[in-house]
């Protein structure tokens, strides 16, 4: 059986997400993205270049028909501001899914969560999709399913901070409650952060910096598709249980 | 209108004068943008994609044209 996740009525066997931000050039962005095997990509939305329109752009190395986009809302700290970049997204690109993230303060990126929650409401009204980016707190992730979030995306530590999962226990309560899929958005710093992320049973993993920031971000999106992939499966096999000593994995009869 | 026979508007934030009769879609060729590859806001409220070339430009109109870029 293949195993695949659904979002929004839309069906995808790769369970990375990655970002395009950060990287030296589009072409290293392409090639990391080609070996994370990832379907779809976080993008941002911003003016045109006007004064410089000759400019190369990322649909140029991305294929949108080919990868899904997702427009973010990186940067907008009030569920207007939001509601707005998402408009423009859905005019830009013609579709509903989409990510929402308002932040509470530049210093940490910590969502504030009562614009967020709001946003998701008018924004489930207007017919759209959004996959919410979110504190990791379960009653929050509850809240906003009850608002029109299509998929809850909990931090696992800060926007780029690569510091890894903080708090296993309420990703794991998120992921326990929630109707709808749970991605860890942020946070990730190497791929063993990955695995724990499905391990806890989570539908997939949203990453940019521990990929775009890598010495070599090809390889590290390669690892973070195997961790992805490895931690999944460990999660569906079903891990041991834990023991505070020993036990043998020889047999004991038989000894000389 | 002034004399001349343009328009004063904004783009992105930044002053432009154009000529006048122009359509949206117009404006976004002059600037050598593909129309169908950026969404555009006038005066905030979103012209859809497929009246670009219907929506005339007006004095002192205030545009916003994106489009996606590499992020997170």
């Amino acid at each position: 059986m293949a195993d695949s996740w659904s979002v929004a009525g839309r069906t995808f066997t790769s369970r990375l997400i990655v970002g395009t931000g950060k990287y030296k050039s589009f072409e290293e962005n392409a090639a990391a993205v080609a070996a994370s095997g990832a379907e779809i990509v976080t993008v941002a939305v911003r003016r045109v270049n006007i004064s410089d329109p000759g400019q190369p752009l990322l649909t140029d190395f991305i294929d949108p028909k080919a990868i899904t986009y997702l427009p973010n809302t990186a940067g907008c700290f009030t569920a207007e501001e939001a509601i707005r970049t998402l408009r423009l997204a859905r005019e830009a690109g013609g579709w509903e899914l989409v990510k929402l993230e308002v932040l509470g303060e530049a210093k940490t990126l910590y969502p504030d969560m009562r614009e967020t929650l709001r946003a998701t409401e008018t924004l489930a009204g207007e017919g759209f999709k959004p996959m919410v980016y979110c504190v990791d707190d379960p009653i929050a992730a509850k809240q906003l399913e009850e608002a029109g979030a299509v998929a809850i995306m909990p931090l696992g530590a800060p926007i780029g901070s690569g510091l890894g999962i903080q708090n296993r226990v309420t990703i794991r309560l998120i992921v326990e409650g929630a109707g709808v899929p749970v991605l860890v958005d942020a946070g990730v710093g190497t791929a063993s952060d990955a695995s724990v992320a499905m391990e806890l049973g989570c539908d997939g993993v949203l990453m940019n910096t521990a990929i775009a920031e890598a010495k070599d971000p090809v390889m590290m999106a390669r690892a973070m598709k195997l961790a992805v992939e490895s931690g999944r499966l460990a999660y569906l096999a079903g891990r041991m249980g834990q023991r505070r000593y020993a036990d043998p994995s020889s047999p004991l009869a038989g000894l000389i | 209108m002034v004399e001349d026979g343009t328009l004063s508007i904004r783009v992105n934030g930044a002053h432009r004068r154009v000529r006048a009769g122009m359509s949206v879609a117009d404006l976004a060729r002059e600037l050598t943008l593909e129309p169908g590859r950026v969404a555009v806001e006038r005066n905030r409220e979103i012209v859809p994609r497929s009246t670009l070339a219907e929506v005339p430009i007006e004095e002192g109109d205030d545009y916003e044209i994106v489009t996606f870029v590499g992020g997170g």
